[in-house]
């Protein structure tokens, strides 16, 4: 997901590039599904939208998820970006909050629109662009938003919220969904669902092109000028030939930089409809209490049929690809091979090959490349790149040590992917990847943020939130046989794409146009 | 992607991190009907956190235990005093291998390699680390571990064995840090602004290079070792496990140890930025990341809740006035932020970030500079010391609400010196906080003139170039890496 894409100091390379792509950790013991099954309280509105709530009354908090099945896998095209756009937009405020007379704000509004249509209009026109006339609807166009702007009571909505003591409030945008989450007192609870399903239901266009800025800013910070997200953006777009997850997600510049309001409603009229969201509730609240109030709110988000399933399947790669970036930065290697979506029966047999080839010391990676033969800081192999509900990528990643280079990367790499599909990993090898991952699970439970965004998404994606226990049952039959079948199957040189940072020397003469002297 | 964490990705103090207020335009909001206002908030359910008991030991060594029987795991630590500001300026880099190689070296009895093998196979952990001021060893493991992985833990903190081919590993990995250390822009004006503030040798903010990590021997690891084991150390303990056996097993084991020895008192002297404008081109980017810097201060000082209220109206969040000019009303930054920090025991750095693209750096740097100034110029509002209150105070909790926190927290006061109920007086000093107290610690702590600005970017997109900013000559900052054998040209 490309929002956990953090700056990347060099030790944490690595631990960023899998961050972005970790799926949430399965597996438990029965006797915990039956302790959470007493404190867990599932309820579907009529609108289609479905409550969580886990009882958790250590403190006097609750933290909450809330997890739309629509991210910017969704955009449509010509308009990559658009779901992120519109989760910015989620946050400032509604017809009630933020705004001084609605009624007078909305037909200002309209007038924005207008004057941003008829701007686009000419400034798209391939032939016959009249400069003076594009000078005069930009400026009618920044007049209409200065006259909406007399409306605003700019970010009223993050203010009420972090009056009332939210905590860690924000939101994330992935290819695959769309999450909104904090945490607060749980006297709270009830202004909570009100700011809650009123943003979710009453979203309104407000400061819509300030905001755009905003996160052109954001593209600028993440991918432009960080050279992972140049990397990514590239391996990703390089990978897939008609998927949306080739598509960049925080949206091609030309793109996100003309997506207008109108679209971002849209989106959210088709999207955010019950049917299309869980909100999990976990903390010091008692579901019997706080039903019935939380379902007045939330019957508040429209009902609508569950938006139809994308028809785009990728098809079957024949060719290897390769993306070469050469430019002053230190070397990294990437490669990618297409692997089937989190449904695939297989689901956990990549998990079991990643957490053997990268999980801690132990791993193999670590230490072929790293320990061993010395040539690489950090190396790894990891699913869920670009994302997971669709057949993604199985990635592996390698940061060579000084001296070395991603050619030696790619070479130690496959020697290990040919001893998995040539001999069985490891009686002790395949168990540690069974209790690593009933123990990840249980210390997961420990936290009401990590376990309200976990049930979410597990009642999103398998449609009941007790596959996060029952998952384990599938973890613990993993064989041998299926990870040298998998690894076989998916692990071919025709479904491989790799990239790689080559580093340039700073010489005078080699230095790109704009970078005199 | 996070679309309003204003510096989750970014690269301040995680002390300023947290912040806010707001500047709602003047008597509009009260002609809004709020419904919001009339949502009921009920008393809070009643809380008291679980505090762990705390047992001084006859030699010095201070033990917390935290009993927690929610999950089957136990977790401990032990935190020991000297860290990298303690380290020889010629084997800079020195603590951070010793926090490496401690552990990937392992004890005579069981080498490191055959210590991760044993401890992942029960999803165990052992780790070492080395910071600032301390290093640490820690381990978790599920309650049925919890002995044996506690016998090595200890066998580790008290009989480590230094191996050469270990360090050579650490040393690896560290030139590869120092290698890629000015890929990232982010990165980059992080520390090259904390050396402008701080001074480019100085104990906080000298950096490893390829020649001082490759000095470090087997040696200086132990010899580091054997200078701090013998200090205060703080052990904790928590999880499932009985405190009454813990406690006897704690004792068994820490109290035939000498007596501790005190940390050496330091001597820093925290001179503050020149002032100015100083620049570093890096021509793969798009975007500058400006930092405006000078210096904080230290928690001990009886102003920093009026500075924490003044941070949260400066720029902690979304209503702050730096979020609600620079990026609100002006479209010129995703990410935006700062305000005055307060470490435990030295000063902090003031730090306020501007994320713009490369033609509007003067235009973005022009903003946050005039909110810094408006500190001073632009009265506090009881409207915006109301709610910055409210935005501290109600969250107030989150410092507290799980029982590994109050730990951390203990641990951390007692490391630093501080009285255990210092949450609970410094929250109440945080509720008397008054406009007086604002505008007072406003005039005594942001002096525009002392500060620098730093400026990493793309230098030919720059236009209008800082000159525009009229503040002097622009310095620029050489972050050539020092290559080994060639003269060090700077500094």
């Amino acid at each position: 997901m490309q929002s956990r894409i953090l700056p990347w100091s060099t030790r944490w390379i690595l631990v960023l590039f899998v961050a972005l792509a970790a799926l949430s950790i399965a597996g438990a013991k029965a006797q915990d599904l039956k302790s959470f099954e007493q404190r867990i309280t599932t309820k579907v509105l009529p609108n289609g939208l479905t409550l969580i709530i886990c009882e958790r009354p250590d403190a006097p908090v609750f933290s909450y998820s809330t997890f739309i099945d629509a991210g910017d896998v969704n955009d449509p095209s010509g308009e990559s970006g658009l779901a992120h756009m519109f989760e910015h937009l989620a946050f400032k405020g509604t017809s009630e909050i933020g705004t001084t007379d609605y009624a007078a704000e909305k037909i200002a509004l309209a007038k924005v629109e207008a004057a941003n249509d008829a701007y686009e209009a000419e400034y798209l026109k391939a032939v016959g662009r009249d400069e003076n006339k594009l000078a005069e609807l930009k400026k009618a166009f920044i007049d209409a938003q200065a006259e909406a702007h007399k409306f605003v009571i700019p970010n009223q909505f993050t203010d009420i919220a972090e009056r009332s003591g939210a905590e860690g409030l924000n939101a994330e945008t992935g290819l695959d969904d769309t999450r909104y989450f904090w945490s607060m007192p749980e006297n709270r609870l009830e202004l909570w669902a009100y700011l809650e399903s009123s943003r979710l239901a009453d979203t309104v266009p407000r400061e819509f092109y300030k905001e755009r800025d905003v996160v052109i800013e954001e593209r600028r910070m993440r991918t432009d000028s960080n050279p992972i997200g140049r990397l990514i953006e590239q391996f990703a777009a390089t990978a897939y030939v008609a998927h949306n997850y080739g598509r960049s997600s925080i949206g091609w510049p030309s793109e996100v930089s003309q997506i207008n309001a109108t679209e971002a409603m849209e989106f959210h009229k088709k999207y955010y409809v019950g049917a299309n969201v869980v909100v999990a509730v976990v903390g010091d609240v008692k579901a019997a209490e706080a039903l019935p109030m939380l379902e007045k709110y939330f019957s508040k988000v429209p009902a609508g049929p569950k938006p139809e399933e994308m028809t785009t399947v990728e098809p079957k790669q024949f060719a290897e690809k390769t993306v070469t970036i050469r430019e002053q930065t230190q070397p990294i290697y990437v490669e990618g091979y297409h692997r089937p979506s989190y449904r695939d029966p297989n689901d956990n047999v990549y998990d079991a090959i990643s957490d053997i080839l990268s999980n801690g010391r132990v791993s193999r990676l670590y230490r072929s490349l790293v320990r061993d033969q010395q040539i690489a800081a950090e190396a790894a192999g990891f699913s869920g790149f670009p994302g997971d509900k669709y057949p993604g990528l199985f990635a592996f990643l390698a940061v060579p040590l000084p001296g070395h280079t991603p050619a030696e990367m790619r070479d130690a790499i496959h020697k290990e992917i040919d001893k998995l599909k040539t001999a069985d990993v490891t009686d002790d090898e395949l168990a540690m990847y069974k209790t690593r991952t009933r123990a990840d699970l249980l210390r997961g439970l420990a936290d009401n943020q990590g376990l309200a965004n976990d049930l979410a998404e597990y009642q999103t994606r398998y449609g009941d939130w007790r596959e996060l226990f029952l998952q384990l049952d599938k973890v613990d039959k993993v064989t041998k046989a299926d990870i040298r079948r998998v690894a076989n199957e998916v692990f071919v040189s025709s479904n491989r794409t790799s990239a790689e940072i080559d580093t340039e020397a700073p010489a005078g003469n080699s230095k790109q146009a704009g970078g005199a002297q | 992607m996070k679309s309003l964490s204003v510096k989750r990705f970014t690269t301040i103090s995680p002390i300023l991190a947290v912040f806010l207020v707001l500047l709602a335009p003047g008597g509009l909001s009260a002609q809004q009907n709020k419904p919001w206002d009339k949502i009921p908030v009920p008393k809070l359910h009643d809380f008291k956190p679980q505090q762990p008991k705390r047992i001084e030991l006859k030699n010095g060594i201070v033990v917390f235990l935290q009993e927690d029987h929610e999950l089957p795991f136990v977790s401990g630590s032990v935190l020991i005093p000297g860290g990298s500001r303690d380290e020889d300026p010629a084997k800079t880099g020195l603590v951070g291998l010793y926090g490496q190689a401690w552990r990937t070296s392992g004890t005579a009895k069981l080498d490191g390699d055959a210590l991760d093998d044993l401890l992942e196979a029960k999803a165990a952990h052992i780790e070492t680390g080395g910071g600032e001021d301390s290093t640490s060893l820690a381990w978790d493991s599920l309650k049925g571990d919890a002995d044996q992985v506690f016998s090595l833990a200890l066998d580790l903190l008290l009989h480590p064995k230094f191996s050469a081919e270990k360090l050579g590993l650490a040393q690896q990995q560290e030139a590869t840090g120092i290698v890629r250390r000015n890929d990232d822009e982010g990165e980059i004006a992080e520390r090259e602004s904390a050396k402008l503030v701080y001074g480019p040798n100085s104990p906080y903010t000298r950096q490893p290079e390829l020649a001082t990590i490759g000095a470090v021997t087997v040696g200086d690891l132990q010899a580091w070792h054997d200078r701090t084991i013998g200090g205060k150390l703080i052990v904790s303990v928590s999880g499932d496990f009985d405190a009454v056996a813990m406690e006897a097993k704690l004792r068994a084991t820490f109290e035939g140890l000498p007596q501790v020895k005190p940390s050496p008192v330091r001597h820093d002297l925290f001179a503050g930025p020149t002032p100015g404008v100083y620049f570093i081109d890096k021509e793969d980017v798009n975007q500058s990341n400006v930092q405006i810097v000078g210096l904080g201060t230290d928690r001990h000082n009886p102003d920093v809740p009026a500075l924490a209220v003044m941070n949260e109206i400066l720029g902690g969040g979304f209503a702050s006035r730096l979020f609600q000019k620079v990026r609100t009303e002006l479209g010129l930054a995703y990410s935006v932020g700062g305000g005055y920090g307060a470490a435990y025991d030295h000063p902090a750095t003031f730090d306020v970030d501007v994320l713009t693209k490369s033609a509007t750096t003067v235009d973005a740097t022009r903003a946050a500079l005039a909110e810094i100034d408006g500190m001073t110029s632009k009265p506090f509002t009881q409207v915006e010391l109301d709610r910055a209150k409210d935005n501290i105070l109600n969250s107030f909790l989150f410092r507290y609400d799980t029982r590994d926190k109050v730990l951390a927290e203990r641990v951390r006061l007692e490391f630093y010196g501080y009285p255990a109920d210092y949450l609970e007086t410094y929250k109440a000093a945080l509720e008397k906080v008054t406009l007086a107290d604002l505008g007072m610690v406003a005039r005594k702590y942001i002096h525009p003139d002392k500060l620098a600005v730093l400026v990493v970017g793309n230098g030919p997109e720059i236009k209008p170039g800082l000159d525009e900013l009229k503040l002097g000559a622009i310095k620029t900052v050489d972050i050539t890496i020092p290559q080994p054998g060639k003269q060090d040209k700077t500094q």
